[in-house]
């Protein structure tokens, strides 16, 4: 089977995230008002070849773990899902 | 004979020459080793200099970690092998496990490209042996990824270790606890993000960092002698 993962890559709460700030101090010059708590990020997508969902998901995990972030500043979500027809 | 010192270059390295020159300057010998080896060769210490190893992509060091001369690199450092990661090259040891925490965009994501002057609080380590505490030095900084961050757990133990070995006068990067080099618990791996191959010869505004890398062989030669 075949699932498309999309992983998330965050700042973990507590880092500072300089993009995310200046964002949100350019907003006002633009127009937009009362938007608070802007913080950047990643997004990653691939396909797993895997036997079901529980292996994608646990090879997956891994992949993000130990490459797509860094455990020490980041955080990841993964999302997963089947690939229709593959 | 001359301490022998391994120059890592990953592709996207830039500082390797400066390294080399730098270190023949101070009296050893330096060598090239490409990413791809998965031999060091004959060394008695090991440098990672300064650049974009694998241009920076996904993080800093992120994928330098995984070349195959990082496996001979780590077990050099389990031997206890002097190994110095100056700028990207201390990216590359964050991200390898071998340095705790981790390098983030500078604060005020501003590029630093200036001399910095950096004071010696630890001698537990093989940059800073022998330097007396409280040593100020100028050694130039240059990066947009340099703003040191740890838990504080981590932060304490640096401190109560003797792992800070470097500290800013003036912070350009928005690290934590003005850190601008720290060393693993055994003092054998040393991380840095300013340039001391930059500061050999007072007419490139300074000469200070020569006493970084003159402990650095010194350290060689003891492991080698020993």
């Amino acid at each position: 089977m075949r699932f498309a993962a999309r992983v998330e890559v965050r700042l973990r709460p507590g880092i500072a995230d300089p993009e995310g700030a200046t964002i949100e101090r350019a907003l006002p010059a633009l127009g937009f008002e009362g938007v608070r708590d802007v913080r950047a990020g990643r997004s990653f997508r691939f396909e797993v070849d895997a036997a079901d969902e529980g292996e994608a998901r646990r090879r997956a995990e891994e992949l993000a773990h130990r490459l797509l972030a860094n455990p020490v500043i980041e955080d990841s979500v993964l999302e997963l899902a089947p690939v229709e027809g593959a | 004979m001359a301490a022998r010192v391994a120059v890592v270059v990953f592709p996207g390295t830039n500082c390797e020459h400066d390294v080399v020159t730098a270190m023949e300057r101070v009296g050893a010998e330096a060598s090239l080793v490409w990413h791809g080896d998965r031999d060091l060769g004959p060394a008695d210490a090991v440098v990672l200099p300064g650049g974009f190893a694998h241009g920076d992509y996904l993080r800093p060091g992120a994928l330098a970690r995984f070349s195959p001369v990082m496996e001979a690199v780590a077990r050099f450092a389990a031997e206890g092998g002097p190994v110095v990661g100056i700028c990207n090259g201390f990216q590359v040891l964050t991200e390898a496990g071998l340095l705790p925490g981790a390098l983030v965009k500078n604060r005020g994501l501003r590029f630093v490209c200036a001399p910095a002057r950096v004071r010696v609080d630890s001698d537990r380590s093989v940059l800073t042996a022998g330097l007396p505490l409280g040593t100020t030095l100028s050694v130039p900084v240059n990066h947009f990824s340099g703003s040191y961050v740890c838990d504080p757990a981590t932060l304490a133990r640096l401190r109560d270790g003797g792992q800070v070995v470097l500290r800013y006068l003036e912070n350009p990067n928005g690290s934590v606890d003005d850190i601008a080099g720290v060393a693993n618990a055994a003092g054998n791996v040393v991380g840095l993000m300013p340039h001391p191959e930059r500061a050999v010869d007072a007419l490139l505004g300074s000469a200070d960092g020569q006493l970084l890398l003159r402990a650095l062989v010194q350290q060689a030669a003891g492991v080698r002698a020993a």
